[in-house]
């Protein structure tokens, strides 16, 4: 086997491992409640996470606004589910969950092409903003959705419309008395999905391309690579994955508002990507868990934990980055020499 | 007629401190090469500093302005020397983050000392109002303080990088660092002062802000901080009186969007605009189209 299928294999086997500990722990009655809680918000925290990766990471683009495809997601999704429940009356959870999953990366998808076709033209920066301005913009517009189901048929409006039947979506309010769905086996099949997804893509001859584009646009274009389709492949796909976590997320709650999907989770999930290694699928989904139960385990100090996850951060980004630090850490430890060196001659 | 001239003035008004935002955004980009995002959480240390020592220490109004000031000042200095001076030579991203880590720091310090209640900020100007075409136009002494303060940073920015040594050093370290420092300019030095004007202004734009939209809280800074990087970007990053004309420009679009258009869709009015924008001039109004060369 070569390193990368094993690499690929810890990646999956870590996944399934900690999926069976937890199943055994509940069984057991092992896990505390608020941690059973925060089972679905991690898987779909790594969701996000890896899929944003896929695009900060491998596609080297710095995206402000993946919550916007999340919000897209969640809002797609619980109509679906709920249009299926009590519209039609499927009775069924699973396959309302599934068309919500599908629907949601469906919708985000779409949304994920409309606003790749702008916002890849762009650079750097201003790609960077774009996204931000965009993830504002998709916030601002969900604000103003009304929906609502009337026997079996569906009613749209925007900005304060009469609509008959019972309101489902209420712009500003939000979705309310939304059926929670969500499971956790469903979370740990998206994850493995993303996981089979994003690995292959990056193993496959697509994912190369995308790779090479990374690292130099002009060499890449001059070998005959299709600069635009490659990246809106990466981008739309980290779009897609992104709705389906947020229809996942949105059936876990009973409401739902756009205010949940501001610009601070687009953050929340960079930081995600940033800590656990650009480009690093694995380090993603560690330090999604971590960090996704670290402020509910400072709940002690309740006042503090924003204060202390700021600093955290902060000294985090200082330890790895800054070379005087760098090379003070790596001298603690020897076998970690080498590597400092050879990251230094890079 | 006169709607939308109130429409209009409001908008140059709610501009005004957006461009004041923005300059500070503008400065420390064209120079740092770096996205400060705790800045728009500096404007809220200044309101609050402002606040303090009008309703605690019963300052007169121009006093606490020129404290909040120097505190931002000296808070702006602090954070590069803490945050960012070890990370010159560092990737973007880690940078970014870093900034982000410490907007967070400043919001949630500001939470632990002031709290999460909103306060009422007593507005710092006390000239009256002007009332014009038969009392049909009224235009708010905060917002003829603004536009003028407004003027007078503008045309002192522009001597200032222009004519006196510190200016010049800016913009060759902005333009070449390595250069820069071979011709004997303190780069340090420099990204410092960048940063500590930067700073300064934003303290005088937390106040103006605040005595226009008088709720003061923690997350006060954060909106009108993302508006204001928008404009930055908007007129052309790292140039000044692109960060100017497009704040100006997105304060007046805001204000007509949300009057004219839809309420609720004021903001996504302004980032569409945005959009759009870069669509058609991918470096922003004043930005220079930098040729990537092999």
């Amino acid at each position: 086997m070569s390193k990368k299928t094993i690499d690929k294999l810890l990646t999956f086997g870590m996944v399934i491992a900690a999926f069976i500990v937890c199943q055994v722990m509940i069984a057991n009655g092992a896990m505390s409640r608020s941690l059973r809680g925060q089972l679905i918000p991690i898987c779909v925290y790594i969701v996000m996470a890896v899929s944003l990766n896929l695009t900060v990471g491998i596609s080297g683009e710095l995206s402000l606004g993946h919550a916007g495809f999340m919000s897209v997601g969640a809002f797609s999704g619980v109509v679906m589910a709920m249009w299926l429940k009590n519209g039609l009356g499927v009775s069924n959870t699973l396959i309302c969950l599934s068309a919500a999953l599908v629907t949601g990366g469906l919708f985000a998808g779409i949304a994920g092409v409309l606003i790749g076709i702008p916002v890849l033209r762009l650079r750097g920066d201003y790609l960077a903003i774009v996204t931000l301005a965009f993830g504002e913009i998709i916030r601002n517009v969900m604000n103003c959705i009304y929906i609502s189901i009337e026997g079996s048929s569906l009613h749209f409006g925007f900005v304060n419309p009469k609509l008959p039947g019972k309101l489902l979506v209420n712009g500003p309010a939000g979705a309310t008395g939304v059926a929670k769905m969500s499971t956790f086996v469903m979370g740990f099949v998206l994850v493995m999905i993303t996981l089979l997804v994003v690995l292959n893509l990056i193993d496959s001859r697509s994912g190369r391309a995308i790779m090479a584009i990374r690292d130099s646009r002009i060499a890449a274009e001059s070998v005959g690579l299709n600069v635009t389709k490659y990246k809106m492949m990466a981008f739309v796909t980290s779009a897609v994955l992104a709705g389906m976590a947020g229809a996942l997320y949105g059936l876990n709650f009973s409401t739902i508002t756009a205010s949940k999907f501001k610009f601070d989770t687009s953050i929340l999930v960079l930081v995600f990507v940033v800590l656990g290694g650009i480009g690093n699928i694995r380090g993603s989904i560690i330090a999604a868990t971590l960090l996704t139960v670290l402020p509910e385990l400072l709940r002690a100090f309740s006042d503090y934990r924003m204060l202390v996850y700021a600093i955290v951060l902060i000294l985090v980004m200082l330890a790895t980055n800054n070379p005087t630090l760098r090379t003070f850490f790596s001298g603690l430890k020897p076998g970690k020499k080498s590597s400092a060196a050879k990251e230094g001659k890079q | 007629m006169t709607l939308f001239l109130s429409y209009l003035i409001n908008g140059i008004s709610l501009g005004s401190v957006y461009a004041i935002i923005a300059l500070g955004y503008t400065m420390v980009y064209g120079i740092a090469k770096m996205l400060n995002f705790a800045h728009g959480d500096v404007i809220m240390v200044g309101a609050y500093v402002s606040f303090c020592a009008i309703q605690y220490l019963n300052l007169p109004p121009w006093v606490s302005v020129i404290l909040a000031m120097i505190l931002c000042t000296a808070l702006g200095v602090i954070i590069e020397g803490l945050a960012y001076k070890p990370l010159r030579q560092a990737p973007s991203l880690a940078v970014l983050i870093t900034a982000i880590g410490m907007s967070y720091l400043l919001q949630n310090s500001a939470l632990l000392i002031w709290g999460a209640n909103p306060k009422s900020f007593p507005s710092v100007v006390n000239i009256g109002n002007i009332s014009l075409l038969d009392g049909r136009l009224l235009i708010t002494g905060v917002t003829i303080v603004t536009i003028l303060a407004n003027i007078v940073i503008m045309v002192a920015l522009t001597l200032f990088t222009g004519r006196t040594k510190m200016g010049k050093a800016m913009r060759a370290v902005s333009e070449d660092k390595g250069a820069a420092e071979l011709m004997g300019i303190n780069v340090n030095t420099t990204i410092s002062v960048t940063f500590a004007i930067g700073s300064a202004l934003a303290a005088v734009a937390g106040v103006l802000l605040c005595s226009a939209y008088p709720t003061l809280m923690p997350t006060t800074g954060s909106m009108p901080g993302i508006k204001a990087f928008t404009a930055a970007v908007f007129g052309g990053i790292g140039s000044i009186p692109g960060a100017m004309i497009g704040g100006i420009l997105l304060g007046i679009i805001e204000i007509l969007g949300k009057a004219y258009i839809s309420t609720e869709l004021g903001d996504a009015f302004v980032f569409a605009v945005l959009i759009i924008v870069l669509l058609f001039r991918p470096s922003g109004l004043f930005g220079k189209n930098v040729r990537e060369k092999v």
